[in-house]
């Protein structure tokens, strides 16, 4: 599984592709209890042609909804604010017919839990032709393109496995079908929130290095939701940092994840304990990540942060640049970048 | 001294007839105050194995003893033995009673395990006991629902340590928590390691937490443990080729900090 590790470089920088999808500006706002919550506050990022951008962030920072913003997954209520540009064209201000052509044929999405994302009811196969079906494809036809989905999703015996049932399947063998119905429609961009989390290190290798295989062969861009920095070091050529609702950092992968700009990114790796060797026991950041509903004023991280001064409680960092090609959103960045 | 003694454990599933073989065989000791990982990819049998321990799970064969006492089933084990070993689960929030404060939580505890109840002011030893897990006393109030997923895992390490445990059984205690609050637990369970004397059979697909907190480590597959020694041996210089496979497949994060010379 070294393929895992040696492709993480790969891909050009940034500035040499296109960005097939430019989320600038991004607000989800969800009603709460309390009045609505601002659950994603003013995100922005890039995401290349043919390339990997790791989505990274604690449990309720933003990125499920940030992703589900993308795909128009968003729960009832919830409004959006700020642009999302599909290959230039702003889809969250476009109407109805053409977001719903773009979202399942040019953008399609993998869910951490496979089993319930698939309908138990259904045999697999069926699910997996059912975008070719509405679009009017033959029989023989959807059945023939099933099977070839199944077989480039690595799920063995597809002829037989097109007729079994979600249940029946092992999670990683799920997480395959899965993977066999995003691809269905052909799409540009594969959203993948947290693909596998659920899964044992034997089988998350083998489905990142799937991922990573139909990437390359398909010239395809990959939004990878992760809590897992590891992960995302391994398969991304960028990544994007989540706090609290908003971009705490982002910039190329292997550099962000070695040398970090940001304190959060920081503790973050700095948690990561080495596989092949004895790392020592991490300080832990004190106190919990802080919630979109009870944001700290100024930076969001300044109650747990080692570094905060007078100014971060008052005064909400700006994301800037802050080393070519790099952004982050923390006054002290060049302190935290400085060796 | 040895703790934990598990001898030739078998478990098995299913049918009389085609029984399906959960645990073969397996064999380990852990030692007082010493901590044991194990590791090995899904459906190995750890989880099985830890069943066993905890009195959950009636083995077909083989013996657990606890300083050469035998462990039986939960209901069977005299109340003492009941209260040495206290297992830790993955999912903090499914395994506290929702309907529950956490005063109540750990009231429960000490029902149970009178014998590990405070003699006097029982609210100065829940703060005691809520200190110790790093939480503040007005938690004692809430229910598990207010509480977020560290918090709660920190909730079932304090019920757990409210009867005076000698080992905890961790399965995946840390691996549904994210890093930066991975870290507080981890902490946290090594500082009560040395401050409460405890030995630990701590489970994880995280080679790397394994690394950092094992002194021991054995590697399970299909049933049966394939190699067994020290962390530093097992996980750096692996003898079995299963063990090197299983390290082959886990990431690692080039620059993760600070190794130490162990
Ligand atoms: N109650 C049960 N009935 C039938 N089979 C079972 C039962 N409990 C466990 N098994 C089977 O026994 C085997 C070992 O399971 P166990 O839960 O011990 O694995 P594990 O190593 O803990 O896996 P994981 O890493 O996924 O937690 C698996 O194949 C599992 O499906
Ligand atoms: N259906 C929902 N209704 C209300 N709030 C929600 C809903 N789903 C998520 N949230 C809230 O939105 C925030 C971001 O959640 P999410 O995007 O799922 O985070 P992540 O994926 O980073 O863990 C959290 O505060 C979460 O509690
Ligand atoms: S702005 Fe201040 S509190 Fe926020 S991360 Fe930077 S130094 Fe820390
Ligand atoms: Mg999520
Ligand atoms: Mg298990």
């Amino acid at each position: 599984m070294s393929d895992v590790r040696t492709a993480r470089t790969g891909g050009a920088p940034v500035a040499q592709h296109e960005a097939l999808l430019q989320v600038d500006g991004l607000t989800v706002d969800l009603p709460g209890t309390r009045g609505d919550v601002r659950v994603v506050d003013g995100v922005s990022f890039d995401v290349p042609a043919g390339t990997t951008v790791g989505l990274i962030g604690e449990s309720g920072s933003g990125k499920t909804m940030t992703a589900n913003a993308i795909i128009g997954l968003l729960p009832d209520g919830a409004r959006t604010g700020g642009r999302l540009l599909w290959r230039g064209e702003d889809l969250l201000h476009a109407d109805g017919a053409r977001r719903r052509k773009a979202r399942g044929h040019e953008i399609s999405m993998i869910f951490q839990d496979p089993l319930a994302a698939l309908n138990p009811t259904q045999r697999i196969g069926r699910q997996v032709g059912e975008i070719l079906r509405r679009d009017g494809v033959g029989r023989a036809e959807v059945r023939r393109r099933v099977v070839e989905l199944l077989d480039r999703a690595g799920v063995p015996d597809p002829a037989e496995r097109a007729n079994r049932y979600p249940h029946e399947f092992s999670g990683g063998l799920r997480q395959r079908a899965m993977i066999a119905l995003a691809l269905a429609g052909s799409p540009s961009l594969l959203l993948a929130d947290e693909p596998t989390t659920a899964l044992d290190v034997t089988v998350q290798a083998r489905i990142l290095t799937l991922l990573q295989t139909i990437q390359q062969d398909e010239g395809l861009s990959v939004l990878l939701v992760s809590h897992d920095l590891r992960v995302v070091a391994n398969v991304a050529s960028e990544v994007v940092v989540m706090y609290a609702g908003r971009v705490a950092e982002r910039g190329p992968a292997p550099v962000v994840l070695r040398r970090p700009a940001h304190p959060y990114t920081k503790a973050l790796v700095r948690s990561v304990p080495a596989v092949r060797t004895k790392t020592a026991l991490a300080d832990p950041l004190p106190g919990a990540p802080a919630t979109p509903a009870n944001r700290p004023a100024g930076c969001p991280f300044h109650p747990r942060c080692p570094i905060a001064r007078d100014r971060c409680r008052t005064e909400v960092p700006a994301v800037r640049e802050v080393a070519p090609g790099r952004a982050a959103a923390c006054h002290f960045a060049e302190e935290v970048l400085a060796p | 001294m040895t703790l934990l003694e598990i001898r030739d454990l078998r478990v098995t599933f299913g049918r009389r007839r085609d029984p399906f073989v959960a645990v073969d065989g397996v064999s380990l000791d852990v030692g007082a105050e010493e901590t044991v990982g194990l590791v090995g990819e899904s459906g190995s049998g750890k989880t099985t194995v830890a069943r066993c321990v905890a009195g959950l799970q009636r083995p077909d064969a083989g013996t657990v003893t606890f300083e050469g006492r035998p462990l039986e089933r939960v209901g069977r084990r005299p109340a003492e033995l009941q209260r040495a070993v206290q297992m830790v689960f993955q999912d903090p929030r499914s395994s506290l009673n929702p309907r529950m404060s956490i005063a109540a939580i750990i009231g429960e505890a000490w029902r149970t395990h009178p014998s590990t109840a405070p003699d006097g002011d029982r609210t100065a030893a829940l703060h005691a006991l809520l200190a110790d897990v790093g939480m503040d006393a007005d938690v004692a109030d809430r229910r598990p629902g207010d509480l977020s997923g560290g918090q709660c895992q920190r909730v079932s390490i304090a019920r757990a340590l409210a009867v005076r445990p000698r080992l905890l059984v961790c399965d995946e205690a840390v691996s549904a928590l994210d890093v930066s609050v991975q870290a507080q637990i981890l902490r946290l369970l090594v500082d009560l390691r040395r401050t409460h004397h405890l030995a630990m059979l701590f489970i994880s697909h995280d080679l790397g937490v394994v690394h950092q907190i094992a002194d021991r480590v054995a590697v399970m597959r299909s049933g049966q443990i394939v190699e067994e020694g020290p962390a530093t041996e097992v996980l750096a210089a692996p003898k079995h080729e299963y063990t090197r496979a299983l390290l082959d497949a886990a990431l690692d994060l080039d620059d993760a900090g600070p190794a130490v010379t162990a």
